[in-house]
């Protein structure tokens, strides 16, 4: 099914949730042009000539920096990247005074990964350049999620009435909320699996099936997304220990046999081995992790060019 | 001193008065209430045709920020935004820096409202030194210097055995406590409302099984100690069921609801405007409605603003890191009026009683009351005007309704028979703005 809507509303991308389901599917269906950019021997378009993206990362991420910053460099863009660690950020300026002064560098668009809700929606009020959420505290993290559908999409042809699990750490994962979002404006299935510490208040309303039993979530799925534990996040008073957090939520080849056949694992990164995941099931054949990577890249340039007011092109 | 308010509509809960009447105060008292009053010579006439005139507003919990942070507000800008909001008297809570745990501090609010003041102004005395919640504050000179009531607001008094002994000890003084109902374990590092919005929003909230623990926790304290509790901010449905168990169960138990937790619930929070982020938080719909009820049904006694004004710089960072508190004096009764009155869940009069007459007889203060020999203490409103909020008197500006234009308007606030808000047009300062010219006159002595 091709996308109907040939452009995007807004001027940003500060999550899933204001998206409409034709825009997602022209991101992915744009996306998919972009994928076949990276399998040429010259991997790059001068799509982007002339326009300067800032990363702005304050809080530390290595894989979805340079997802960006590839994804930037194929389309030709002129890029800056900026960390917390020693910038003015640490020596106590604002947010709002940091992205004024890098709005005096005139750039076109500014991705930013922020440990605190709301502020790619801060910046976005503020500045004309495009913003982009490369998320932001336990909120969105709309390009995530757009990978994960794409890979989704990719092994099954389709998001409606796939039955998707997603298991661990929901309280404190922005992914799972992208995810939701997405999943559910596409008419996916969701379930959500995690001892009830770990599971946010009413979460259900968001249109979810929550369960907290591993096996009851694994029963019938044909997706199996598995959250990172957070373990910098952890307190003793969400699990007794990651000894019991593996025996009771960790996936293992045993267990997965109680999803469909033909299921795919997929993880967000970074793993942690024997803590939510069993390396037989990380490297196994239905991982499709490194795929997410690849598909990343591909997810990230369609945002890139459609924000930069980029229009799909019917091949 | 004397001054005679004509042509209005009277409404006074204390005498169950709602009539056309004149108010004559001389002396800074109330002389006569009646039709037909003359001015005596020499005597100022506010004609208030077309106007309700109600016993000035009394507000229990005002954070004035003085002395120490003064960069958020100080007693007069605080006492300036009162008086434009129709409110005579504020209780100034104690979390100053520093607080006011000791006499001097006492003395110093006493004396700077004295001297630059535009209304009552009542200090609230620390429970505990430091507000660090280990030892008792000096109570009992607290109060001869003029304290009205103790709390550690801002935070919860979280060890039960020093809220029992503040609980005694100003049972002896006369005077209740005032809490900040709130488990310190449960609502750490909470910005919001625990609910669906905070999930949506990835945000740390608070349950409000936090506020309903502590509440219920002092309620037993209460009848340990034969103290007086009055519950700060009430903002749960278990909380209102708590206190309206213990009212029922005949105990000295009284409480107040603010006007944003009364008009707003924590779907607004999905802007991230740091001017919906104060402790307690906005609630859910459910709790809202429960709060209207318990309006309704005489649980909640008084209506307080819990304004807590905070700098703009302090306000413009990520809603995570914004401190607590808006400001509330001038907006005040305008939302009220809107989310109660207008909307036919209370009268007029019921409106008044929640935000002069009772909130006066909760803290045993002068005012609330239009009776002959009271306070000159008066408000005048015109019920089918307007007020743009577009600026503030207040020296910060954090409010919710900062930018709307809101039903009712502040005519002429009188503190003690002298006009100290006036919102009358003035032909007397053409040229300048009303706002400016009623701010001058206001601050005139
Ligand atoms: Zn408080």
């Amino acid at each position: 099914m091709r996308s109907q809507a040939t452009a995007l509303r807004s001027k940003d991308l500060l999550g899933i949730e204001p998206l409409s389901p034709e825009e997602i599917s022209l991101i992915l269906d744009t996306a998919e042009g972009f994928r076949e950019v990276s399998e040429r021997p010259i991997k790059k378009v001068p799509t982007l000539r002339g326009q300067l993206v800032i990363n702005l990362f304050m809080e530390a991420s290595t894989r979805t920096r340079v997802s960006f910053e590839i994804a930037e460099k194929r389309l030709s863009a002129d890029t800056l990247s900026f960390s917390a660690s020693g910038s003015s950020v640490e020596k106590g300026e604002t947010l709002i005074d940091t992205a004024q002064n890098l709005m005096a560098m005139q750039p076109d668009m500014i991705v930013i990964r922020h440990r605190h809700p709301g502020s790619p929606k801060m910046l976005a009020d503020l500045l004309p350049a495009s913003i982009i959420n490369a998320g932001d505290g336990a909120h969105e993290h709309p390009t995530q999620a757009l990978l994960d559908a794409f890979t989704i999409r990719e092994k099954f042809g389709r998001l409606a009435g796939v039955n998707v699990s997603i298991i661990g750490d929901i309280a404190h994962s922005r992914v799972v909320r992208s995810n939701i979002h997405l999943l559910t404006k596409m008419k996916a299935n969701v379930t959500l699996a995690a001892p009830p510490t770990l599971m946010p208040a009413e979460i259900e309303k968001m249109g979810v099936r929550v369960v907290h039993s591993l096996d009851e979530a694994l029963e019938g799925a044909d997706v199996v997304m598995m959250l990172r534990i957070q373990l910098e996040r952890q307190s003793k008073t969400t699990f007794p220990s990651l000894r019991e957090y593996f025996n009771t939520f960790g996936l293992t080849p045993e267990r997965l046999r109680r999803a469909n056949d033909g299921a795919i694992v997929m993880h967000p990164g970074p793993m942690n081995r024997g803590v939510e995941i069993s390396s037989d099931v990380a490297d196994g054949p239905y991982s499709v992790i490194l795929e997410q990577v690849t598909n990343g890249v591909a997810v990230r340039m369609a945002v890139l060019y459609l924000l930069a007011g980029g229009h799909l092109q019917e091949s | 001193m004397n001054l005679l308010i004509s042509n209005g509509r009277v409404v006074d809960p204390s005498q169950n008065l709602d009539r056309a009447a004149d108010v004559l105060i001389e002396d800074g008292l109330v002389a006569k209430i009646g039709p037909g009053l003359k001015a005596p010579k020499g005597v100022a006439t506010i004609d208030a045709a077309g106007c309700i005139v109600i016993p000035g507003l009394v507000d229990l919990h005002t954070h004035l920020r003085e002395p120490g942070q003064e960069h958020k507000e100080t007693i007069r800008t605080g006492t300036e935004a009162a008086v434009a909001g129709g409110y005579t008297s504020v209780c100034a809570m104690a979390n100053t820096t520093p607080p006011n745990d000791e006499r001097p501090v006492t003395e110093m609010i006493v004396a700077e409202a004295q001297r630059n003041g535009v209304c009552r102004v009542y200090p609230i005395g620390a429970v505990s030194k430091g507000l660090a919640g280990l030892e008792l504050s000096e109570m009992a000179d607290l109060r001869g210097a003029g304290c009205v009531a103790f709390s550690d607001d801002g935070k919860p008094v979280t060890n039960s055995k020093l809220m029992r002994a503040a609980l005694e000890y100003a049972r002896m003084l006369g005077a209740p406590v005032i809490a900040h109902e709130e488990d310190a374990f449960l609502a750490e590092g909470a910005v919001m409302h625990e609910g669906y919005y905070s999930t949506l929003l990835g945000m740390k909230g608070a349950p409000a099984a936090g506020e309903e623990i502590l509440t219920s926790r002092d309620i037993h304290l209460v009848e340990l100690t034969g103290g007086r509790l009055h519950v700060a901010h009430l903002s749960t449905v278990g909380a209102i069921e708590a206190v309206r168990r213990a009212k029922s169960r005949g105990l000295a138990v009284t409480c107040e609801a603010t006007p944003h937790h009364i008009a707003l619930t924590d779907e607004a929070v999905q802007s991230f405007s740091t001017d919906l982020k104060m402790n307690p938080p906005l609630r859910s719909e459910a709790h809202r409605r429960a709060l209207l009820e318990a309006i309704k049904d005489g649980t909640i006694d008084v209506i307080a603003t819990d304004h807590a004004p905070h700098h703009p710089d302090e306000k413009r960072v990520e809603f995570d890191l914004a401190p607590f508190g808006v400001i509330g004096l001038e907006t005040a009764f305008a939302v009220c009026h809107e989310v109660l009155v207008k909307s036919k869940t209370i009268k007029l009069a019921q409106l008044v009683d929640l935000m002069s007459t009772r909130p006066a007889r909760t803290f045993n203060l002068p005012g609330g009351t239009l009776k002959p020999g009271s306070a000159g203490d008066v408000a005048v409103i015109d019920l089918d005007g307007a007020t743009e909020f577009a600026s503030f008197r207040s020296r910060s500006h954090n409010s919710p309704w900062r930018g709307r234009t809101l039903g009712t308007r502040v005519v002429a606030t009188v503190v003690g028979g002298v006009v100290r808000f006036d919102g009358r047009p003035s032909p007397a300062v053409e040229g300048k703005s009303r706002p400016q010219a009623a701010r001058a006159r206001g601050a005139r002595r």
